[in-house]
């Protein structure tokens, strides 16, 4: 079996289990939700790190600056601005302090 | 490359990313799985700077630096009528991040590829480069400094099939010949545009799948990002995103009555039919009711249910409100919310709106839950909404939006609409709702109407 097949699978496994645990998300929480994978998108860091600090060549550093700055605002600006709107949900008579 | 230590720390994060999304299935685990997302986040990079390529920090710093600093003052200084906009920007950032790895990847390597990489390049950099434009073009809209109206022309859909044929086909030839470099970098430009020509004909109103769409093709880049790297934590959870993605396209569908192959290819937001004459006559003759009036309505309510739509977030007025709401409850009134999942700009747009402005949760119905209780409700009061009310949907198989599930306010005794005007919503159809005998229009800015409506109901005491 050819390396690139094993890598489908992943791919296909993750995005199946991905599926089915994200579709038990109620509407009320789909715009955390979005906001939540925006964030975890952000992982695309672990590859713009390698990029940026691997030296290859000026050219792929550059980019791999930019790809980093990018990323890290994803990551970080993400999983800030979830948690700051899942603060805000709130049942009846539990009052915001 | 990486070490097994290294493929450990990303496969328990893998499985935390996954675990942290699942307690998103309800608001009281929610906070805590996205705890353990960002422990899941810590340990994939904190594992990825012990990679052995890494020789040198300084660009790592400055970009980890500066990209933190954006994101929180991004996170700080948003406010969350702004969401859809913050959110079309972090599919833009995911968008380029990806397409620049990937160039990076092929300069690196002087176009010399074995077939799968290419491959895996290829689709990085196309899907990471046309979510990049696409979102930009989408948040351009959001913010108005495009035309939110649906931008068409005649050839459009055959231009954009040729456009996609012809980067599929690059594509595929520089699979066997990787060496051609100026194609690669023509497909990078083609992706570009290509972003822009999808998203310019798609009207305000269909913004939510658009956001939707491009939050699947951002994780599609990112797990192409991680195949062409032969990294397994990018790819799971590029898999992950892109299946969020997905499953949020496929709601906002169905809630809008559209066929997935028609979302795909992009053919929605082109032109509607504008009414018919005798619609337009009524419009023409039709006077506003006055805050008495309503006030009368509501003195006798027993049950409101408020439908939220766009013109509330557009207008700010989901603090006035959740204010009228508690004086209402404050009568003894039971007040629900009546949310629709297209409302707004975003998937869930209307509930992130309503709970900043503190409505408890477990007042927010969703469409299935709370269609069969107009028809016992003495009050509908729409604020700003148009579409998501619209009887036509149910009745008139003539209509563009006929089969669409909407919200059945005219089932209401009475429907009190707040609207800026009569002029008729981004999908430019009239709503037969807005001329019925049990329909009082008050014209005016949705939040000016419910303060004043506040006052005198103060007042009245």
């Amino acid at each position: 079996m050819s390396e690139g097949i094993l890598w489908l699978y992943i791919f296909a496994l993750a995005a199946f289990v991905g599926y089915l645990v994200i579709s038990g998300v109620p509407p009320l929480l789909h715009t955390p939700l979005m906001s939540a994978t925006n964030a975890i998108s952000g992982i695309s860091l672990v590859g713009s790190l390698v990029t940026a600090g691997a030296d290859y060549n000026l050219t792929s550093s550059l980019l791999g600056l930019v790809a980093v700055t990018c990323a890290t605002i994803n990551v970080v600006g993400g999983f800030l601005i979830t948690d700051r709107m899942l603060k805000m949900f709130r049942k009846r008579g539990d009052r915001r302090s | 490359m990486t070490t097994p230590s290294i493929e450990i720390a990303y496969l328990a994060a893998s499985l935390l990313f996954i675990f942290g999304l699942r307690g998103l299935r309800s608001p009281e685990t929610a906070r805590r799985g996205i705890q353990l997302a960002e422990l899941a986040m810590l340990i994939a990079i904190s594992a990825t700077l012990l990679h052995n390529h890494l020789v040198r920090y300084d660009w790592i710093i400055i970009g980890v630096c500066v990209g933190s600093a954006i994101g929180v003052a991004m996170a700080i200084f948003i406010p969350m009528t702004k969401m859809p906009e913050r959110i079309a920007l972090s599919h833009a950032f995911g968008g380029l991040a990806a397409a620049l790895v990937g160039v990076s990847e092929y300069s690196r390597h002087s176009g010399i590829l074995p077939a799968g990489k290419m491959a895996a390049i290829g689709f990085e950099v196309m899907l990471g480069a046309l979510t990049f434009t696409g979102s930009l073009m989408a948040f351009g809209k959001l913010q108005g400094m495009i035309s939110e109206r649906p931008i068409t022309h005649r050839f459009q859909n055959g231009l954009n099939v040729i456009f996609f044929a012809a980067t599929f086909v690059a594509i595929g030839y520089l699979i066997p010949h990787p060496v051609h470099q100026e194609l690669f970098y023509g497909v990078v430009g083609m992706s570009f545009l290509l972003g822009v020509l999808i998203v310019l004909p798609i009207g305000g109103a269909d913004m939510p799948v658009v956001i939707s769409l491009l939050n699947s093709y951002a994780g599609l880049a990112a797990a192409a990002t991680g195949f062409a790297l032969s990294n397994t934590v990018l790819v799971v959870c590029g898999a992950l995103d892109g299946a969020s993605g997905f499953f949020l396209s496929l709601v906002m569908s169905k809630a809008m009555n559209r066929s997935f192959a028609n979302i795909l290819f992009g053919a929605f937001g082109q032109e509607r039919e504008n009414g018919n004459d005798a619609t337009r006559a009524v419009r023409k003759s039709l006077l506003g009711a006055t805050i008495g009036d309503a006030l009368v309505v509501f003195g006798n309510a027993r049950s409101v249910i408020i439908v939220p739509g766009y013109g509330m977030a557009a207008a700010h007025a989901q603090h006035a409100v959740r204010e009228f709401a508690e004086l209402l409850e404050q009568q003894g009134i039971t007040v629900k919310y009546a949310i629709h999942p297209v409302a707004g700009r975003m998937p869930g747009h209307m509930n992130v709106l309503l709970a900043e402005a503190n409505v408890p949760y477990d007042h927010l119905y969703d469409i299935d839950a709370i269609n069969d209780e107009f028809a016992n409700s003495d009050v509908a009061l729409v604020v700003g909404a148009n579409d998501v009310v619209n009887p036509a949907a149910k009745n008139d198989s003539a209509s563009p939006i006929y089969g669409m599930p909407v919200l059945n306010a005219d089932q209401s005794r009475t429907v009190i609409v707040l609207k800026r005007s009569l002029n008729p919503g981004f999908a430019k159809i009239d709503n037969e709702l807005f001329t019925r005998p049990n329909t009082m229009m008050i014209f005016g800015d949705a939040k000016e109407t419910l303060v004043e409506l506040i006052k005198a109901m103060k007042e009245k005491g």
